[in-house]
């Protein structure tokens, strides 16, 4: 358990992470490398270089005793410290304790069905995110909310157990079914990905797995039938997100990221329904 | 005195309009014989703020020959039939859709049309048989909504549905989204018994179409009864009542024409103009009902279907955004603004009890309805308000992240009994996931909102002052005419209004960092 997290961001109300209206907290920091990354400056953590110091136009940014410090009094939010950073990471992500978490929760209460933690990669702080969930179940007022994170599945399964007292149900973020296209995409390879997935799912607590699929990188009709013959192995009833690749935000890549179509995301989807009686949302 | 050169002038440019429809003639031609008649007799004060318009009588005309707003008991004339127009009670489905229709040609109200359809599931759910099967139910529903659009083409003309599930309201939603009409306006009353899923129903409608709206069930019950409905846009009123008329109160002007702080204000000034806007209005109901004699003689008053005894005056105000605003100007403080800051929040809050107050002690004759006094209502602007907001909202554009917004206006809303609007725009990715706005409206009115509006930034429907338009009946009204009345006022408001640059609001809303 770790009382302090370290966040790149809050959005009070989110329509897109999970069940409902969620207040929505973004980790900073992820094992992942996506070449499909639609927030790279949430990858790692700052390392205090000082580069975007002198870029921000105006003076928010100042170094105190070798730190980088933020004022977001002065921020105007234009993110040249963001686009100037050479090592995919913000100078505005901080520390945010459990208890400065709850007193930003507490207004929004009334209006949402529960908290999402999303990242960066949400299970690389597991111990603080299993404290920010106890403390929501623990407190007659919020215990209500259902908590959720939404992960890149690359987490041992100590982390899932560490989570599972307080976690009722995970997202899952499957970038390729096969290992050789994944490690091309991200960087490593899937296995702990897939054992996520079976492992949560058996658990009753695989809320959906989503597919970021990108035109001819990682959706030929082959590769989604095995996809879905082993997701339909798993739970043929599962939710599954088929997300099409989008290039905003993303990094300039060494292999050709290109967006599906509408037609296309209709045809994967065509494709998938073949191999079970999934949940299908297409994006 | 009317200049007869001059009434002859304009009856005239009526007369050989080109781009006025023959009702639409009919009924400006109207409007323009009742303003040859003389006001009601005003104290030199009142007319001389009317003339300002620091109050205003909505442009109702100088006579009133019937309510502003007229809400028939429905119930009980399917029950009992109704005498005048020899209407026998209706025994099945096809006979009571045929039976309302009728009778809603008789109901009049300021824009001529009906502006209360009834509690239509609840009227029609008695009549849905075992046999009938829900195609051939959407199949009845969906003529009749054609001739409500086509016979009534005002989109002030409002049905309200719920709070109850049944197979009426989600066959309604279903002819709504396959139709897609501006009439009738809907409401959907929600209690928290109210099921979810028949929620979520409703938010998909609202995709589609901009309606319904959402209202707070309890809320209203414990002001007007179980009888109530929301009418004409957000103007909540008891059923077999109804409003006189409906007169405001400009804060933005009355604040102009007082030198001082909000304390001042609210001890000095506001008496002043509470006490004109409420001689205007008793003026009007006394001329309605002592000179005009309309419940004497009009058949839903003298068959029982509607009773003066539940009618009463609204009482709007609006500009209050501009009000608390200069007011804070005078605190030496013009950064703060209504909708941002806390004291400007407070400020508001000041002013709308100091005027519930004012209007909860002013006796007022026929206005039963509010056991002897008029309903406050939050006025939710017309056509030629220019830089004046709409009642309590905050100013398009200004308005602050979503759950933000709600919270500085939901404290206003217990006060108007008789109607509150605030209008929240949502980012498209809602549609993925309508179970997030059920969320959100159960919040809203949990924490005290009376009614709940949203609208998605794509649709081709928009919400100009609460009425609803489509967008592409408003290209080009000014060369060939528009079939629903309402257009016209859309067409001037998009225009001094600038309405279709209220800031989009994304459910995901205050993006912020945990530093901030």
């Amino acid at each position: 358990m770790s009382l302090t997290g370290q966040i790149s961001g809050v959005i009070e109300f989110s329509a897109v992470d999970g069940p409902g209206n969620r207040f929505v907290l973004f980790t900073q920091g992820c094992n992942f490398n996506c070449l499909a990354c639609h927030n790279p400056y949430t990858i790692n953590l700052c390392n205090d270089c000082g580069v975007c110091v002198d870029a921000c136009g105006s003076s928010a940014l100042d170094v105190v005793g070798g730190r980088v410090v933020w004022n977001p009094d002065r921020c105007t939010g234009e993110d040249a410290c963001i686009r100037i950073c050479p090592y995919d990471s913000t100078p505005k992500a901080g520390p945010l304790r459990v208890a400065e978490v709850l007193e930003r929760l507490r207004p929004n209460v009334p209006f949402i069905s529960g908290v999402t933690v999303s990242g960066g990669e949400a299970t690389q702080q597991s111990g603080f995110v299993a404290a920010l969930f106890a403390a929501i179940k623990a407190d007659p007022t919020l215990s209500r909310l259902t908590c959720f994170v939404d992960s890149n599945g690359a987490a041992p399964r100590s982390v899932w157990d560490e989570l599972d007292p307080v976690l009722d149900a995970a997202m899952i973020d499957l970038k390729c079914f096969d290992d050789a296209i994944h490690r091309e995409l991200v960087g490593s390879g899937n296995a702990q990905v897939l054992e996520s997935i079976r492992l949560l799912a058996g658990r009753g607590k695989l809320h959906e797995v989503r597919l970021l699929l990108a035109a001819g990188v990682n959706d030929s009709d082959e590769l989604l039938k095995r996809t879905g013959t082993w997701l339909a192995g798993i739970d043929p009833k599962m939710r599954l997100k088929l997300i099409g690749f989008r290039a905003h935000g993303v990094r300039p890549s060494p292999v050709p990221l290109v967006e599906p179509t509408a037609e296309q995301r209709a045809h994967y989807a065509e494709v998938l329904r073949n191999q079970g009686d999934f949940q299908l949302l297409v994006i | 005195m009317v200049d007869i050169e001059d009434f002859q002038t304009q009856a005239r440019g009526l007369v050989n309009d080109r781009s006025l429809g023959y009702d639409q003639k009919l009924r400006r031609l109207s409007s323009l014989a009742v303003n040859a008649l003389p006001y009601p007799q005003l104290s030199p004060l009142c007319t001389e703020a009317l003339q300002a318009r620091v109050i205003c009588d909505m442009y109702e005309g100088n006579r009133p020959f019937t309510p502003r707003y007229v809400l028939p008991d429905y119930a009980k004339a399917l029950r009992n039939g109704v005498a005048y127009l020899e209407l026998e009670s209706p025994h099945n489905l096809d006979d009571a859709l045929a039976f309302l229709i009728i009778l809603y040609s008789q109901v009049p109200s300021v824009t001529t049309y009906p502006v209360y359809f009834g509690d239509l599931d609840a009227l029609l759910e008695p009549y849905v048989t075992d046999e009938l099967s829900d195609a051939e139910l959407d199949a009845k529903l969906r003529r009749f909504w054609i001739q409500l659009d086509r016979l009534f083409p005002d989109a002030f003309a409002h049905a309200d549905v719920g709070p109850r599930d049944g197979r009426v309201i989600r066959s309604i939603w279903r002819v709504e989204r396959s139709l897609r009409q501006v009439v009738p306006n809907l409401t959907l009353k929600v209690s928290p018994e109210t099921p979810d899923d028949l929620i979520v129903d409703a938010v998909k409608t609202v995709f589609e179409t901009g309606k319904p709206h959402f209202v707070n069930h309890p809320m209203m019950v414990a002001d007007h009864g179980e009888e109530y409905a929301a009418v004409s846009c957000y103007n909540s009123l008891k059923v077999r009542g109804g409003a006189h008329s409906l007169v405001r109160l400009n804060l933005k002007e009355a604040v102009a024409r007082y030198d001082g702080t909000v304390d001042g204000f609210c001890s000095e000034s506001l008496p002043h103009w509470v006490e004109l806007t409420a001689e205007l209005g008793e003026a009007r109901i006394r001329s309605l009902v002592e000179d005009a004699g309309f419940f004497e003689s009009h058949f839903l008053a003298t068959e029982g279907l509607i009773d003066l005894d539940r009618f009463s005056l609204m009482f709007g105000i609006f500009g209050l955004a501009e009000c608390v605003n200069e007011l804070m100007v005078r605190e030496g403080r013009p950064e703060a603004r209504y909708g941002h800051d806390q004291r400007a929040n407070e400020v508001s809050a000041q002013i709308v009890r100091r005027i519930a107050g004012l209007v909860a002690e002013r006796p007022l004759p026929y206005c039963g309805g509010g056991n002897g006094f008029a309903y406050l209502h939050s006025q939710s602007g017309i056509d030629l308000d220019m830089d004046t907001t709409a009642g309590t909202r905050i100013p398009i554009g200004d308005e602050p992240g979503l759950r933000e917004h709600i919270s500085v206006v939901a404290p206003h809303h217990e006060y108007f009994s008789a109607g509150i609007s605030d209008i929240f725009h949502v980012e498209d990715t809602v549609k993925n996931n309508p179970a997030a706005m059920v969320d959100v409206i159960r919040g809203a009115l949990s924490i005290g909102m009376r009614d709940f509006t949203f609208n998605l930034d794509s649709n081709e429907f928009i919400r100009i002052t609460g009425y609803l338009v489509r967008k592409s009946d408003l290209v080009g009204i000014a060369e060939h005419g528009a079939r629903h009345s309402s257009d016209y006022l859309a067409a001037t408001a998009e225009i001094n209004h600038t309405v279709t640059t209220r800031a989009v609001k994304r459910v995901v809303s205050t993006e912020s960092s945990p530093r901030g």
